[in-house]
C-alpha cells in the first residue's frame, strides 16, 4: 500500500491545449520509471483518455460501477498493455454528471490511493462542475496552456479557482511551444506566460506533428517514439516531478544557425 | 524593449505581435481577476473621488482610477491631482503642464475571489 501517493490534477480552463495527450505521457513516462501509476479520466461528458492510450476496446466497467459498487476497483482499472505499471480507471456514462458530487471523487481517489503512487487526474475543460469535481479530489496541480491569449487568460481563471482552494503547489506546462515564432516575437515568450500567471515552469513541451501520429495510433509517443521533441519534454517533465533537477531547454536555442544568432541579437532587451 | 522593437518603430512597422497579446493580457487580466465590471469600476472611482473631495479640493474630471496586477495581485491605483487642501492652503502647480502633485494610494485586492 503507497501512503504517500501524490494526487495530481492536470487542467487547463480552455480544452484543446493538451490536458489529456499530457496525462496520457505523463502516466507512460513515470510507468516507465517503475513508479506504479493511476490515470483516472474525469471528463466524464467528452472521455478521450482511453483512445490516446489504445484501451478504449478494453474496458468493462468504469468509475461509475465501481461507485454503485456494482463491481469492484481492480475490475475496472484497465492496466497497459505495455506498461503495467500503468492502470486506466475509465470516465463513467456522461448522465454520471447528473449525480456525481465532488465527495465521490474523493472516493474514488481514496481507493486509488491505496495501491498506486501516483494518480494523474484528467480534468474537463470549463471550471463548472466538472472541474470542481475534479479539484476536490487532487493535492496538487499541472495547470497546462498554450502561448496563445485564450488559453493564457482561461489558465489564469482556473489558477485563480486552485489557489482559492488551497491546492498546493500548482505548476504549469506550457505546451505547443513553437521556437521560431517565438524567436521572431510573434508568440508570448515563456517569461510572458510565466510572468503573467506567477507559476512556476514545470515544464514546456514543443509543437510535434508526431503527438498526432501518436493519437492516430492510441500509442503515446512516449511509448515508441521516445526521440520525437515532444516525447522529450514529456519525459523531463515527469523526471523533474519525481524531484530531478533538468533543466528547461531555451526554445530560442534550439536550433544555432546564423539566422537563429540573429533572432537572438534582435530579442536582446536593450531598455 | 528590445532591438526589433527599435528597428520596428524607425521604420514605423506594427510592433511583433506578442507584445500586443501581453499588453491585451495583462489588462483582461487585471479586469478578470477583480470580477469588476467597467461601469463598477467607473461607479468606485467617483465615489472614491467623492470621499476625498471631503477633505480636499481635487480635479473630478482629472482622477484616475485604475487596475494594476503584477504577480498576481492586483491593486487599486488612484491618481487624484490635489488643487488646494480644504483650510485654504493652495497644493497646485501654477502651470498645468508641470506635474501635478497628486495623492497616490494603492489598495490591494485579494485576486483570487
Amino acid at each position: 500500500m503507497a501512503t504517500d501517493t501524490r494526487v495530481i490534477l492536470v487542467c487547463s480552463g480552455k480544452g484543446g491545449v493538451g490536458k489529456t495527450t499530457l496525462t496520457a505521457n505523463l502516466g507512460i513516462s513515470l510507468a516507465r520509471q517503475g513508479i506504479s501509476t493511476a490515470v483516472l479520466d474525469a471528463d466524464f461528458g467528452l472521455r478521450n483518455l482511453d483512445l490516446l492510450l489504445g484501451l478504449e476496446n478494453r474496458i468493462v466497467y468504469t468509475a461509475q460501477e465501481v461507485l454503485e459498487e456494482e463491481c469492484r476497483l481492480d475490475q475496472a482499472l484497465v492496466k497497459h498493455k505495455q506498461e503495467s505499471n500503468l492502470s486506466l480507471l475509465p470516465a463513467g456514462n456522461p448522465r454520471m454528471l447528473d449525480w456525481l458530487k465532488p465527495d465521490d471523487m474523493k472516493r474514488i481517489v481514496d481507493m486509488l490511493k491505496e495501491q498506486f503512487n501516483y494518480v494523474l487526474i484528467d480534468c474537463p475543460a470549463g471550471v463548472e462542475d466538472g472541474f470542481k469535481n475534479a479539484m476536490a479530489a487532487c493535492q496538487e496541480a499541472i495547470v497546462v496552456t498554450n502561448p496563445e491569449v485564450s488559453a493564457v487568460r482561461d489558465a489564469d481563471r482556473v489558477i485563480g479557482l486552485l489557489n482559492t482552494n488551497s491546492i498546493k503547489p500548482v505548476q504549469l506546462v506550457l505546451n505547443r511551444v513553437r521556437p521560431k515564432m517565438m524567436a521572431s516575437q510573434e508568440m508570448l515568450s515563456i517569461n510572458d506566460v510565466t510572468d503573467i500567471l506567477a507559476l512556476p515552469l514545470l515544464g514546456l513541451v514543443l509543437e510535434d506533428e508526431q503527438v498526432i501520429v501518436s493519437t492516430n495510433r492510441g500509442e503515446p509517443l512516449t511509448l515508441n517514439s521516445v526521440n520525437s521533441p515532444a516525447a522529450k519534454c514529456y519525459i523531463n517533465i515527469a523526471r523533474r516531478l519525481q524531484g530531478e533537477d533538468i533543466a528547461i531547454i531555451n526554445p530560442l536555442e534550439e536550433n544555432s544557425s546564423i539566422g537563429a544568432k540573429f533572432r537572438r541579437l534582435m530579442q536582446t532587451k536593450i531598455f | 524593449m528590445t532591438l526589433r522593437d527599435i528597428i520596428n518603430k524607425l521604420l514605423r512597422r506594427q510592433p511583433a505581435s506578442a507584445s500586443t497579446a501581453r499588453e491585451r493580457l495583462q489588462l483582461v487580466l487585471a479586469h478578470d481577476r477583480s470580477d469588476l465590471s467597467t461601469e463598477l469600476l467607473d461607479q468606485m472611482r467617483r465615489e472614491i473621488l467623492e470621499v476625498v473631495a471631503k477633505y480636499v479640493e481635487i480635479d473630478m474630471d482629472e482622477g484616475a482610477v485604475s487596475l494594476e496586477t503584477e504577480d498576481r495581485m492586483t491593486a487599486l491605483v488612484a491618481n487624484l491631482p490635489i488643487k488646494r487642501t480644504l483650510n485654504g492652503q493652495i497644493k497646485l502647480i501654477e502651470h498645468s503642464d508641470k506635474p501635478k502633485e497628486s495623492s497616490q494610494f494603492t489598495e490591494n485586492i485579494d485576486s483570487n475571489s
